[in-house]
């Protein structure tokens, strides 16, 4: 056994990771050469405002201030999370730390109509589509398996285990084309789901019913403790060619970037163009989930290198410099962000068990035999004590 | 004539075109479903009297078909997947068992999942390797899952109707041995209920209680003891989840012994949970343990052995004797 020691905590991989391969030069050693992308950026981590020829954006300062505001509750309500987990109040809190603008941009690209596929860490998203923050915390305190219904806001359950949604999104997709309607449909992954099967099948099924779906890949280069490397030998973004549709890569970390370029995505697939891949290049800040110990795989620079990338710092030095807040703004929306950590807080630890006999609940929709037979058993069994509590 | 003999696999046949005529929502999915009609021929002209849309060949791949199905449902669409082969469906059963099984109760029943799995299974052809497995335990074991068998063509036809209408989802087990034989299929009856066995033979000394394709070799299996001066009741379990453990307990009191046969390997196989739970039920009325009768703790073996591995009509006396023997 490995004694957890000094030796131990040092990362594993002694090549250093830059910390953003997408801007090495072509040919530099260790890149394949001609394979690296440009990221679509609008916004650079200095909060410069720059033009890209295929994706523009005129947002008035009040969307931008939306935008912010989005970011910033997002990740106070994030931050909040990981201190109820601390606390005891969860089992455990997948953190988006780092990637509110990737989630805050493709989210609010959204209609109402359009519906999304998330997996277990679209805290940002699920903010864009109005479910009640509360309510995602149920299935991390342990009290149900999600919770929430998935129509009254087209945003679908989390999903655990990796890449599965995909294909639901897909399936979605097609009956949205069957309905001849012009909504579209969002299926959220990151690097390590594209390696899984499942994937790789929506990408065919979604090709060949040409289904208006966007595939929104948060490559936020950790799956746990292994690095993008270990999942590909290519830009993500480029595994769409194979399949017959395009693939983007847009700096995960720019708000107005993953916004332009994933209501383009949209907008295709509303024209009945098909799927389109998204690769969102961002960076997981914190550990995988609160159980998972990041300082055994990774170094402190690379995650130094991704803290000047800062996707809400750079919004507000835009903000700033273009006057479109003052500090009284600012003010107001940190009250706001307290307010919000304080309401969830009060929520969670508000929030009851479920009740005993929960568990037969919604088995099956028509009923079961065995179900209800085993419910009365265990209903007779809690009776059978004398205060009818089983302890 | 609303009275006709069909082939079971002409039963299925009209009774997806039925379902398809009845409601707009229903699609066939699968390999092979559209031009060429299925391998088995159970969609054979389907596709070209409702369209591509409706009856859709897929990309080869299960999880993809399961999944797509998945989104469908939740998209308010009625699929009924085929899998080409019982050894083909373990690609989907990811999607089967962690998706579709669990979706309902996850979501506190605000989402339904009405999706049907056919999946042609069990041996007695002569095929190749995968193409004649029964793993239907594999499936009864999931909350979530219900998990039908027809024996003969009129249940083909009326099971796979309900379990289409069912707003669970089902796993519809076909007996592909018994694709061809005909019965009469009245498609103006009004059905049994999709989860309750049927009594198919009345007898007094010994119940057999089959599925699927077991059915009609216990059928024989009785009418040769009928001759020895034994009277064999048969039941017709139908379906595998749930139970219909109280029409199994019934003929049980009144025979006092029985014996379960499938397909499937004996290992915590149907049989074991039948034993089990009708020990429970029948403990003084019992004569003699519950035996089980199926395939043995070995891969399905070359076709050669077949014969050798499945319950045949010996098996099944034999156990009966040793069951009448107690």
């Amino acid at each position: 056994m490995t004694v957890e020691g000094t030796a131990a905590r040092k990362p594993r991989r002694s090549s250093k990771r830059t910390s953003a391969s997408a801007n090495k030069a072509p040919g530099a050693p260790g890149t394949e050469p001609t394979l690296e992308p440009q990221l679509v950026q609008l916004l650079t981590p200095e909060g410069e405002r720059v033009q890209h020829p295929e994706y523009d954006l005129d947002l008035s300062p009040e969307e931008l201030r939306g935008l912010y505001r989005d970011m910033v509750l997002t990740r106070r309500f994030d931050a909040e999370a990981t201190s109820l987990q601390r606390q005891g109040e969860l089992g455990l809190w997948a953190s988006l730390l780092g990637q509110e603008a990737a989630q805050i941009g493709s989210g609010r690209a959204l209609r109402d109509d359009d519906y999304v596929f998330p997996t277990y860490r679209e805290h940002g998203v699920a903010w864009c589509r109005g479910v009640d923050p509360a309510n995602l915390l149920g299935m991390f305190r342990g009290v149900n398996h999600g919770g929430w219904d998935p129509n009254s806001n087209n945003f679908h359950l989390y999903t655990i285990v990796i890449g599965s949604q995909t294909l639901h999104a897909t399936g979605y997709a097609m009956g949205v084309a069957k309905d001849g309607a012009d909504s579209a449909v969002i299926a959220y992954f990151g690097d390590g789901a594209s390696s899984q099967g499942d994937v790789a099948e929506s990408f065919t099924f979604s090709a060949v019913y040409n289904a208006p779906v966007v595939f929104f890949c948060q490559n936020n280069q950790w799956a746990i403790s292994e690095p993008t490397e270990k999942q590909t030998r290519v830009p993500l973004y480029q595994r769409a060619q194979g399949f017959g549709f395009p693939g983007v890569r847009v700096d995960g970390n720019d708000v107005l970037a993953c916004l332009a370029v994933t209501r383009a995505a949209l907008e295709r697939a509303r024209r009945g163009e098909g799927p389109t891949l998204v690769e969102a290049f961002t960076y997981r800040m914190g550990a995988h989930t609160t159980s998972d110990d990041p300082t055994r795989y990774r170094l402190d620079d690379e995650r130094a290198a991704w803290e000047a990338k800062d996707p809400i710092l750079r919004l507000r030095t835009y903000l700033e410099k273009q006057g479109h807040a003052d500090a009284a703004y600012f003010e107001q929306l940190e009250a706001e962000s307290e307010a919000l950590g304080k309401r969830v807080r009060e929520a969670v630890r508000a929030m009851p068990d479920p009740d005993h006999m929960a568990m037969f609940d919604h088995v099956y929709a028509d009923g079961h035999a065995l179900v209800d037979e085993e419910r009365a058993q265990f209903a007779a069994y809690q009776a059978s004590f004398a205060d009818g509590e089983v302890k | 004539m609303a009275v006709r003999k069909l082939p079971l696999a002409k039963a299925l046949n009209e009774s997806l075109r039925k379902a398809l005529e009845t409601d707009p929502k229903v699609l066939i999915m699968g390999e092979d479903v559209g031009k060429l009609g299925g391998v088995f021929r159970v969609t054979d002209g389907l596709q070209k009297d409702f369209g591509e849309d409706r009856v859709i060949d897929t990309p080869l791949a299960e999880s993809g078909i399961v999944g797509t199905a998945i989104g469908l449902a939740l998209r308010g669409y009625r699929p009924v997947v085929e899998i080409q082969f019982d050894g083909f469906v373990f690609p989907a059963y990811d999607q089967i068992v962690t998706q579709l099984a669990k979706m309902h109760a996850r979501a506190l029943g605000t989402v339904k999942l009405p999706v049907v799995i056919r999946i042609p299974y069990g041996g007695g052809i002569g095929a190749v390797e995968h193409h004649s497995e029964s793993p239907e335990a594999l499936f009864a074991h999931v909350a979530g899952l219900k998990v039908v068998s027809p024996s003969t063509s009129s249940d083909a036809y009326w099971m796979l109707q309900q379990a289409i209408q069912s707003d669970d989802p089902v796993i519809f087990f076909e007996p592909k041995r018994r694709y061809w034989d005909k019965g009469e299929v009245d498609t103006e009856a009004i059905p049994g209920e999709l989860h309750k066995a049927r009594t198919v033979r009345e007898g007094s000394d010994l119940t057999l209680a089959a599925y699927g394709p077991m059915v009609k070799l216990c059928l024989e299996a009785a009418a040769v003891a009928a001759e020895e001066g034994r009277s064999v009741e048969v039941v017709d379990l139908r379906s595998m989840s749930p139970i219909d453990f109280d029409t199994i307990q019934a003929s049980v009191e009144k025979t006092r012994r029985l014996v379960v046969v499938h397909e499937a390997p004996v290992f915590y196989g149907s049989g074991a949970e039948i034993a089990a739970r009708i020990t429970e039920r029948c403990f003084y009325h019992l004569e003699a343990p519950v035996l089980r009768v199926g395939g043995y703790h070995a891969p399905y073996p070359p076709a050669r052995l077949e014969e050798e591995y499945l319950p045949g009509l010996d098996r099944v006396l034999d156990a009966v004797d040793r069951s009448l023997a107690y």
